[in-house]
């Protein structure tokens, strides 16, 4: 992280901007407030989400790298959902709505689990090209059938939905700030994770096929259904990011930039950013995309202050994965290693000189 | 679509295939080279996001397209040594090292569009160098030999690929090192030293890919791989690890980007239906996948980072 | 054996030290190798000989100490470095890459011959003449994997003579051979020490050591711990040395009735991962009470039959009967569930979870069953409860319950994945390899455990290259070969050199 920054750092000086000011602008810009803390809790949302979602794809041995793709599904889902039933009363419709954008977010992770378990199919590579489908649908539906009748009428034709039914608006918390629903959501949701992974049968059965296939089978679990219910878990937590995005946003529609990361400021790639940060443990993921989330709003302040675009932060992110997992191999191996060679030396027992008491005991009788 | 059946355009179509193929195919083939040796690069579609960013903003600044494609293969090769310290020296887990490579790649190179440029402005990318004689054949000439430089460049690398691979003592090291390089390593083959070489010689055929996109197009914008990076690497899966097998795959994506583009050209496909059309590279890759699913060949030591005693 | 001079001498290390985080591999170990001699190295896992051959070949640096090849000190930094001087080393598992074809396998490494152009011409003469000259047949132009067990280990000494080496270090070359295959492998080892090379030989057998070594030295917990001759120690006495006590090379046997059944497998056809025929028209029958040994070379069919019997593996046709239960096409968990245990042969691979905890792996199998599973929910303190007893009871030595499995030694990852099978009392255990690589206190102890089975009326199939483990443990042993059995001999009329031949494919 350091090391990022420094590199941060450096860069500013080659575009021409002084990284004291810049880094200044961004510290106040994601922390300097109340306001701005709330902004930066916002924006950890999706990835806190995408983030506790993606441990368990990763504690199951499989990379989920279709966070963009299931976001934008889930957010789908949702969104018909809601245009179909825009009167249901709100503590009904709200909750559905997160249900929806699971259920849509699981369908598509569930599908790379299926290619993967049952086509052999690498999910790095099909969650890529689901991604890059998903957008390709959500641009179809939104140049379609789904686009606002005012924007036909009036003939400028931008690619979004209507502004969708109140009853689906998440609730504005208390406090004055604009922190909804939604952030509840992701705390409670990465918790529900932590839970899934080390406290079920279930999370045991995911992590046993993620740290070894072989022992998995032979204890009798079936690794293939595993990998497809890791995905749809991961997916469905993505597709909750979708439904924050959608209905907790300022103009509560779905819409596109019509670029390649449409409405999801990159949250599925970010979000796997702090997955990595926080260890790939769901609890520390929710301090990991606070901190992201607010590298994210600081950025924008920065990119006022000293017109340093905000890409910079992705670039800085890619550097941060490309570390952080070189880092932390490298301390497990040498960690296995010295523990391994600890062990063996206590069994082979000792001369005199040097008791060892266990092993000693080890001797049977 | 009777206006896409003639003989005109489906001869235009061919040839706009071979030349959309270029991109995947110099991608693939430097893929190829570093997995036989046992390394997996999936950072291929960053390192070709920069290399075509770097081309694009040295071409338009000094209007030298050789500057361009130099500058491409430069940036490709430096990604090149990041990346060999990345999984070599630290021995990082490549599947996510790579994704890292391809954040890192996306940011940076919109980060330094916005910057330097800013608004979209085209360049003049690769002319067509007809080559003699060849060039004037009847149908063959205007689909193969009136090409631009790299897309000779890619498909003569196909055949020098193989031989590198299969007849120098070089590309026995490849193998060795791809298979069992415990087995390299113990009679004094650095392996390490050639997993440096082929990742070096990989990325900078991926930055040559991404500078082939932006010359090609003559304009850069956010994302413009949109995919083709991990697309080539689904051709090496596909090719079996043979050069002339990744070939024949990038001919087929190729074609089919193509054929998209002469139907929108040609007002067959519009709006919506544009959106449809536009998935088939990416529907295309996971049917091919599924396809080979059940390839055998892969070397064995894939994504597996050497270490001594163990 | 001639005195020594100094001149003799083509290598000395001395003083050899090596430290890792928290443990000394090594500790001031003196070692020497004369022209002309087969040096042994006799240790447990964990004892040193590994690291102490691994500072030769460059591929670990000792902290202390000094290496002189001919008198003249050296460093060696990597193989390579060791390979310029001449030493070469077979190791315990194939240095071979499959893909390659011999000629290959033996230039890699070597300059070129052409820069550009491979060239291999004169490579494959070469490796006629040294065929010839040593009785080595090897093919040059074959793959690797074309190549039976046997085949492969001749490419290794061919790498090492093309190499001129004149020390060469063989680390347990042995393991995956018949017993007529280690009498020729001999033969051509003594072929290379009359030319005046030296050879350091690692190996735990110790009927083979007795056989081909002149000088032994012994190694226990990074010292030397005795300096022999084969003409003046014995196998007790150099089990002595190596584990520091009275050792029962032999556990002892009480006698057991042989009951009704528990296993009986008629016509079994299985195949392996090529899809070719690994077990082939297979019949067996294990009763109660009883242990019944499969011997055989490794790679005979032995691992395939384990895994069908376990359900890991489909059976293309015959019949398995597991108490009285048709279970070819059960699943590993419902075969579990007829009280079938399974001690698989690479622990570290099919029988437990390096990452997960040693408590996480002894509820592996029993992990969705009440009292561990209650509605979805772990429940952590019977797991505490269950999991302290079994470490008790099979003397399981970890620090604590939460430690990653991976951190223990071979032996107690071994007695783990014992303590796990045998909680639930099967009627039925199939035990693969249940003592390789692990060190002897361990076996001992293993055997015991599987000795109390017996009499408790468990069957067991146990399947085992050990020779001396199978005609120790065995009440009847068949021989695996090329998927069949090749015979069945009751334990009284089993002998090495039967079985041996049974193994080789000679029926009788």
């Amino acid at each position: 992280m350091l090391a990022a920054a420094l590199i941060g750092a450096v860069m500013l000086l080659i575009l021409g901007a002084n990284p004291l000011t810049g880094y200044a602008a961004l510290v106040d810009g994601a922390f300097g407030g109340t306001k701005n803390l709330a902004n930066s809790a916002l924006k950890a949302m999706p990835l806190l989400l995408v983030g506790a979602g993606i441990t368990v794809a990763f504690r199951t041995g499989v990379i989920n790298i279709g966070g963009e793709g299931q976001i934008i599904v889930g957010a789908i889902f949702s969104t018909l959902l809601v245009l179909a039933v825009p009167d249901v009363p709100r503590f009904l419709l709200v909750p559905l709505a997160f249900l929806f954008g699971a259920l849509g977010g699981a369908v598509w992770g569930g599908m790379a689990g299926a290619l993967k378990s049952y086509a052999g199919v690498n999910e790095i590579l099909s969650t890529i090209m689901l991604n890059i489908i998903a957008v390709q649908i959500l641009n179809l539906l939104l140049r379609g059938p789904l686009m606002d009748p005012g924007e036909i009428e009036r003939g400028s034709r931008i690619p979004h939905t209507e502004r969708l039914s109140g009853n689906a608006d998440l609730p504005i918390l208390p406090g004055g700030t604009r922190l909804h629903l939604g952030v509840v959501v992701a705390v409670l949701m990465a918790v529900a994770c932590y839970v899934l992974l080390f406290r079920t049968t279930q999370g045991l059965r995911l992590r046993a096929s993620g740290h070894n296939p072989f022992a998995s089978l032979y204890a009798g679990m079936s690794v293939k259904r595993n990998v497809v219910l890791a995905f749809m878990y991961s997916g469905a937590m993505c597709g909750m990011a979708g439904v924050t995005l959608v209905f907790g946003s300022e103009g509560h529609r779905l819409a596109t930039d019509g670029g390649a990361t449409t409405f999801t400021g990159a949250a599925g790639f970010n979000g796997i950013v702090a997955a990595l940060f926080g260890g790939l443990h769901p609890l520390w993921t929710i301090p990991a995309s606070f901190l992201f989330g607010a590298l994210l709003v600081g950025a924008n302040a920065m990119q006022r202050a000293v017109q340093v675009p905000a890409a910079l932060i992705l670039a800085l992110n890619g550097l941060v994965v490309v570390f952080v997992v070189g880092s932390m191999q490298a301390r497990a191996r040498l960690g296995r290693t010295a523990a391994r060679l600890r062990a063996e030396a206590r069994e082979s027992p000792a001369d005199t000189e040097a008791p060892d008491p266990d092993a000693a005991a080890e001797a049977p009788p | 679509m009777s206006d896409f059946f003639t003989v005109s355009v489906l001869l235009a179509t061919l040839a706009a295939g071979i030349r959309l193929a270029t991109p995947f195919l110099l991608a693939a083939l430097g893929e190829t080279l570093g997995q036989r040796s046992g390394v997996l690069n999936l950072g291929v579609e960053g390192v070709m996001l920069l290399g075509a960013y770097g081309a694009y903003y040295a071409t338009l600044r000094t209007e030298s397209v050789l500057l361009g494609i130099v500058i491409g293969l430069a940036v490709g090769g430096a990604m090149g040594i990041v990346y060999g310290v990345v999984t070599l020296a630290l021995k990082a887990e490549q599947g996510i090292s790579g994704i890292g490579i391809f954040i890192f790649g996306l940011g940076l190179s919109d980060l330094l569009f916005q910057k330097q440029v800013g608004t979209p402005t085209p360049i003049d990318g690769l002319g067509d160098l007809a080559i003699p004689v060849l060039g004037d054949l009847p149908w063959v000439g205007e689909v193969l030999f009136h090409q631009n430089v790299l897309v000779y460049v890619a498909f003569l690398l196909v055949p020098a690929m193989w031989y590198l691979i299969n007849r120098t003592p070089f590309g026995m090291n490849v193998r060795a090192v791809g298979e069992t390089p415990e087995a390299a390593d113990s009679l004094g083959v650095s392996v390490n030293r050639t997993r440096y070489i082929t990742i070096f010689v990989g990325n900078a055929l991926a930055g040559l890919a991404g500078a082939s996109l932006a010359l090609e197009l003559g304009i850069f914008q956010q994302n413009l791989t949109n995919g083709h990076g991990f697309i080539a690497v689904a051709l090496v899966y596909f090719g079996a690890w043979r050069p002339v097998g990744v070939m024949a795959g990038s001919m087929v994506f190729g074609l089919v980007s193509a054929m998209v583009l002469q139907w929108k050209t040609l007002g067959i496909v519009v709006g919506t239906t544009a959106s449809i059309v536009g998935m088939f590279p990416a529907v295309l890759t996971i049917l091919v996948l599924v396809l080979v699913s059940r390839r055998t060949g892969s070397p064995s030591a894939l994504t597996r980072p050497f270490e001594r005693g163990h | 054996m001639a005195p020594t001079t100094a001149g003799d001498l083509l290598l000395e290390m001395e003083g050899i030290t090596k430290r890792f985080p928290g443990v000394v591999a090594n500790e001031a170990v003196d070692f020497d190798v004369r022209r002309g001699e087969v040096h042994t190295l006799l240790g447990e896992n964990g004892a040193g000989k590994s690291t102490l051959m691994k500072i030769l070949y460059g591929l670990y640096h000792a902290d202390e100490g000094e290496v002189r090849l001919s008198g003249k000190p050296v460093t060696i930094n990597s193989p390579s470095d060791a390979i310029d001087r001449g030493i070469g080393m077979i190791h315990q598992h194939f240095m071979l890459v499959p893909t390659l074809t011999v000629a290959e396998n033996v230039a890699l490494g070597l300059p070129p011959i052409r820069r550009i152009r491979q060239d291999l011409g004169p490579v494959r003469e070469r490796i006629s003449e040294l065929s010839d000259a040593y009785g080595l047949q090897v093919d040059p132009d074959a793959y690797i994997w074309q190549l039976a067990v046997g085949e492969r280990q001749r490419v290794e000494i061919m790498k090492a003579i093309y190499r001129d080496v004149s020390l060469l270090i063989l680390d347990e070359p042995t393991s995956v051979l018949t017993p007529a295959e280690v009498d020729d492998l001999f033969v051509t080892l003594r072929q290379m020490t009359d030319g005046g090379r030296g050879l350091v030989f690692i190996s735990h057998k110790l009927h083979e050591v007795m056989a081909l070594s002149d000088r032994i030295t012994v190694l226990r917990g990074g010292r030397v711990t005795g300096r022999t001759m084969p003409s003046e120690t014995s196998r007790e006495q150099l089990a002595h040395m190596m584990v520091g006590r009275e050792v029962q090379l032999a556990p002892t046997r009480l006698e057991s009735k042989a009951a009704e059944a528990r296993l009986k497998v008629k016509d079994l056809n299985v195949l392996g991962d090529r899809g070719t025929p690994a077990v082939t028209d297979f019949d067996l029958e294990v009763r109660s009470g009883e242990v019944v040994g499969i011997a055989g070379v490794s790679g005979n069919g032995q691992r395939e039959l384990a895994e069908a019997l376990a359900g890991l593996r489909p059976v293309v046709s015959g019949e398995v009967v597991m108490n009285g239960v048709e279970t070819t096409d059960r699943t590993p968990k419902e075969i579990r569930r007829l009280g079938v245990s399974y001690i698989p042969e690479e622990r570290m691979r099919d029988g437990a979870i390096g990452e997960f905890s040693v408590a996480e792996n002894l509820i592996l199998t029993d992990h969705d069953r009440p009292p561990i599973s209650r509605r979805g929910l772990l429940d952590f303190k019977q797991i505490e409860d269950g999991c302290s007893d079994l470490v008790r009871r099979f003397t399981v030595k970890t620090p604590t319950l939460d430690t990653p499995t991976a951190n223990l030694s071979g032996g107690n990852i071994q007695k783990l994945v014992i303590a796990r099978e045998l909680s639930g009392e099967p009627e039925l255990l199939i035990a693969s390899q249940p003592t390789r690589g692990v060190d002897i206190g361990a076996a001992e102890y293993i055997h015991t455990v599987l000795m109390d089975q017996r009499a408790g009326g468990t069957a067991i199939l146990l399947i085992s290259e050990d020779l001396d483990e199978v005609i120790g443990l065995s009440d009847r042993i068949a021989v695996m070969f090329e998927g069949r059995i090749m015979g069945t001999l009751d334990q009284e009329e089993a002998t090495v050199q039967r079985l041996g031949l049974l193994m080789a494919g000679v029926s009788e």
